[in-house]
């Protein structure tokens, strides 16, 4: 129960941290000078400070959504294991239900944001549920291809056995890292697929969709987009680097397990930033043979694995 | 003695029809009293049903039909499963129905009533029936029936249109099943069920029958390339109609492959599991892209449950694959996938489809472009759909997801399929299930959020009103199974166990209920689970935390204002998506799906038109080769007919002589 909740915790507090770090080593990257790194804290906390402007023509479905989002994301944290496989939550929802919090999250901010009834509204709704439609089942087939590897969909047993087993290389898991990657790209409006820091119309779906928000409601769903960077990230260093997680409730192993993961999401991070400095943002009609490749990866993987069993 | 009392309730509605009849116009009394009623038997039947599920079961002879050959009923598990979806779903649509018809054009109400409940009837005897008599009877009552009630607008002509493809379609698969229940009967000439069990058929003679199945039920279901009347007759038919046939109707297709494949035939080939895997995964992928590109949004359903009916091929498909192995556990897996989609389909499409009903009677408009907003003006039907919706598009914790799960990990623990290139096939048809589902979600927000949300495209829109008391209480009650199937999917599952019982002889039931109520785990907790109840609780728990933060630590304060939008000032409902621009990024991705007519304005033109017409390849690759076929061979049968009685008087006398050869012989 504690490693429960400490997880939940750590990755309420880490996640803007996370988003902070990233912004500032694009900046390095770039030749500028970067923002503090606990700017996207002081957002937050202006964000809550203010009022919320919401549209006349908004109904209560617009302002029960930030929470839901930030709830999904919230119980998603909980379940993608950070620090330790041995998680009380584990058996609520396995690998697909997972990518079923993911996916509710998204229809529930999509349809907020077409409650609005605005001309980018519901091109952001548009734009976000065709990059989800592709990333969806890409992730899925990478997360089956571990649960073959594992006979288990459980989120903390796919890692447990991961970790404890002697180290292999499966090129199975190769290719479904390349096709994560991607996905992660896409399904966190990164910069070949999206800019997070665009407002320019034409171009933008995350932002158009949360074009609305303000004040409060805003501060959540930032907060949740953080929070669905976190776990992505999350899942990559727990699929595909799975060592040093606590295995048990111990506190010491607990306590070992917080700076293996810091230094984990530090290197995603810089990794994260080096992609988005080297590349530019993509043309929305290439999107889809972008995530088409991640989805053809990851069944390539999936079959590698049924094929060679490796 | 279940069966005696279920047999009651279907006399019950006979009568019903009867007085239907009776009081022909009378709206008020057919409305409020007929179709009530009506409802609250289809209640006490799914109740009887269900408590049969539990029982042994029953046979009964009824001394109807010709002479000496009586009416053979049984009541078994697996009819007893598909008879609590009837009653249940049914029961909802009736009591919504109740609210629903009203006076106007077309078939008078007390006719809708007698034609209504003797659908209800038909569909009940089809999955009680125990010989090919009673069951080829009461198919064509139920193809009938359903015709009638389709064409009640029969003043308008695509209506009439759209009844007679049902109609021809509907036959055209009925022949098969005809055939498939002569091949089963082996030569016997006794055409009851236990006959046809006791039959041992050769693979070859096995399989004709399996492929007659197919196509029969295929048809009625709406399997490639035989879904074309779907989308026809469910946005001619009144809503309640529609709801009827797409929820309910369709299942009985289901029961009869199931009944055929799992019950009548006692050898399964791996092939057909194969043959229905990819026929089922054609389909699904062919019904979510077409659905996403509607407009109307009584065909974006009626694509949506062609995808439906796919998905459910695919799970019964591997079911039959993992049975010819002899892989009973898988087998039963995959099973209980498919039975656990037959009864969340049931009620969340019923509910979708009567959501549109009170949307048409509000507004009079069924094209997606006219409306939005809705969920203004109509709070309690947005809601309602909004939860039909979400079970739709396959998300936690509905029930949609639930048997969305449950097929993934049929999927996921197959190992070790003897066939290397069965192997090979079945993470391929994962990966494209993931996608199917995935496209469901995407139809299923651009249906809710064009309708509901936004704002209103057209004035009059605004004096929309929402659905009554009865259609309320109709919805209520299909969005509340929805919920409580999704939430509870242990107490549906041990009810699916005795039907993979009977049908398989294996069921979840025992590993499932080892780890209690809360979480669902079919194999192993260790392996897969997922707990519903936990997972809305947590979510809930967020939400609830976060809002209680948010108010101690900080404000609720809130200001009303015009939408921001990037600031563009001149904002009218007319720049919001339509229904096409929404489906713009499948028609693009998809395109080789579609026949697309495109008529784009010149520069110049003064009132510039943009028109964009999507249609089926199978209409011209299909139905109009075979239609000019037919057309070619009438013209040459059409010389025989000159019109003079000379040359028929001839006609007759050369058959004479032919007959009296061939009898000389």
């Amino acid at each position: 129960m504690i490693s429960q909740l400490l997880e939940i915790l750590v990755a309420l507090i880490l996640a803007p941290l996370l988003m902070g770090w990233i912004n500032a080593w694009r900046a390095w990257l770039q030749n500028k000078s970067a923002p503090s790194l606990l700017q996207p804290y002081r957002t937050l906390h202006k964000l809550f400070h203010k009022e919320s402007v919401v549209a006349e023509t908004a109904m209560p479905l617009f302002r029960i959504a930030p929470y839901l989002v930030f709830g999904c994301m919230a119980l998603a944290c909980g379940i993608v294991p950070t620090l330790s496989t041995d998680l009380p939550m584990a058996p609520a929802a396995d690998a697909i239900a997972l990518v079923g919090v993911f996916a509710l999250a998204r229809v529930f901010s999509a349809l907020a944001a077409m409650d609005i009834g605005t001309s980018f509204g519901t091109m952001g709704a548009r734009r976000e549920m065709m990059i989800g439609f592709l990333a969806e089942p890409a992730l899925l087939m990478v997360l089956f291809t571990a649960s073959l590897i594992t006979r288990s969909t459980s989120l903390a047993s796919i890692v447990h056995t991961l970790a404890s087993q002697k180290f292999v290389i499966y090129p199975s898991l190769l290719f479904s890292g390349a096709a994560f990657l991607l996905v992660l790209l896409a399904e966190n409006a990164r910069v070949p697929v999206d800019n997070p820091t665009t407002h320019l119309e034409l171009t933008m779906i995350h932002e158009a969709l949360i074009l609305e928000y303000s004040g409060r409601h805003l501060a959540l769903i930032e907060w949740a987009v953080a929070l669905k960077l976190f776990a992505y990230t999350c899942i990559g260093a727990a699929l595909f680097f799975p060592w040093g997680l606590a295995q048990a409730n111990a506190p010491e192993a607990l306590l070992l397990a917080l700076p293996v993961l810091v230094v984990k999401l530090a290197a995603a991070g810089v990794v994260l930033a080096m992609i988005e400095t080297v590349n530019a943002k993509m043309r929305i009609f290439r999107v889809p043979e972008f995530l088409a490749t991640a989805f053809l990866l990851a069944v390539i993987a999936l079959l590698v694995h049924v094929l060679l069993g490796a | 003695m279940i069966l005696d009392w279920m047999l009651v309730t279907i006399a019950g509605w006979l009568l019903i029809s009867l007085l239907g009849v009776a009081c022909l116009r009378r709206t008020w009394l057919v409305s409020r009293l007929l179709f009530p009623a009506g409802g609250l038997l289809a209640l006490v039947f799914a109740v009887l049903a269900v408590s049969a599920l539990f029982s042994t079961p029953e046979v009964a002879e009824l001394a109807l039909g010709l002479p000496g050959l009586p009416f053979h009923l049984r009541l078994d598990a697996l009819s007893a499963f598909f008879l609590a979806v009837i009653g249940g779903a049914g029961a909802g649509i009736s009591i919504f129905a109740a609210g629903y018809f009203r006076h106007g054009e077309g078939t008078p109400p007390g006719l809708l009533c007698l034609e209504y409940h003797v659908f209800l009837a038909s569909m009940c005897l089809v999955v009680l029936a125990d010989d090919a008599y009673v069951f080829m009877v009461m198919w064509e009552t139920m193809a009938l029936s359903s015709f009638f009630l389709v064409t009640t607008n029969h003043r308008v002509p695509s209506i009439r249109q759209a009844g007679y493809l049902y109609l021809l379609i509907a036959h055209i698969g009925a022949i098969a099943i005809l055939l498939c229940f002569g091949v089963l009967q082996a030569n016997t000439g006794l055409y009851t069920f236990a006959n046809m069990r006791a039959q041992e058929l050769s693979s070859f003679w096995s399989s004709c029958a399996f492929l007659l199945a197919v196509l029969g039920f295929g048809a009625k279901a709406g399997i490639l390339p035989l879904h074309v009347w779907l989308p026809e007759a469910h946005p001619a038919a009144p809503s309640p109609v529609s709801a009827l046939m797409s929820g309910v109707m369709l299942k009985t297709a289901i029961y009869g492959l199931l009944r055929v494949a799992f019950d009548l035939l006692q050898l399964q080939l791996s092939w057909w599991g194969i043959l229905m895997l990819c026929l089922g995964l054609v389909t699904a992928l062919f019904g979510v892209v077409f659905s996403a590109v509607q407009a109307d949004m009584k065909r974006l359903l009626a694509y949506s449950s062609i995808e439906n009916i796919g998905l459910l091929f695919v799970a019964i498909g591997l079911a039959l694959l993992f049975k010819a192995y002899g892989m009973i556990g898988l087998s039963t897996l995959a099973l209980t996938a498919a039975l656990f989609h037959v009864v969340a389909h049931a009620f969340f499409k019923s509910l979708l489809f009567l959501g549109t009903g009170s949307v048409l009677h509000a507004t009079g408009e069924r094209n997606l472009g006219k409306l939005g907003g809705l969920m203004r003006s109509m709070p309690w039907v947005a809601w309602l759909c909004l939860v039909g919706i979400l079970a739709s598009s396959g998300l936690p914790p509905l029930s949609g997801f639930v048997s969305e799960w449950l097929l993934l990990q049929s999927f996921l623990f197959t190992t070790g399929l003897p066939d290397p290139f069965f192997n090979m096939l079945v993470p391929v048809v994962a990966a494209a299930v993931a996608l199917i589902a995935a496209l469901a979600g995407y139809v299923m927000v651009k249906f809710f959020g064009v309708i509901f949300l936004g704002q209103s495209r057209e004035k009059r829109l605004v004096e929309a009103h929402d659905a009554s008391l009865l259609e309320r209480i109709g919805l209520f009650w299909l969005a509340a199974v929805t919920v409580l199937i999704g939430i509870f999917p242990v107490y549906l599952i041990d009810a699916i166990d005795q039907v993979t019982q009977a049908l398989v002889g294996y069921g979840l039931a025992v590993t499932v209920r080892a780890n209690g109520w809360l979480v669902l785990a079919p194999i192993s907790i260790e392996r897969a689970s997922y707990s519903p109840l936990i997972f809305l609780g947590i979510v809930g728990l967020g939400v609830v935390l976060a809002i209680v933060m948010v108010r101690l630590f900080y404000h609720g304060r809130i200001r009303r204002a015009a939408p921001w939008d990037c600031g563009f000032p001149a904002q009218t409902a007319r720049m919001q998506d339509t229904a096409e621009g929404f489906g713009q990024p499948i028609l693009q991705i998809f395109s080789p799906f579609f026949r697309v007519k495109r008529e784009v304005p010149s520069p110049f033109d003064a009132h510039p038109q943009y028109r964009l017409e999507s249609s089926d390849h199978f209409w011209y690759w299909f139905y109009l080769p075979i239609a000019r076929v037919v057309e070619r061979l009438a013209i040459i049968i059409a010389k025989l007919q000159q019109g003079r009685i000379a040359l028929y008087l001839l006609y007759s006398f050369l058959t004479l002589i032919v007959l009296l050869v061939v009898i000389k012989r």
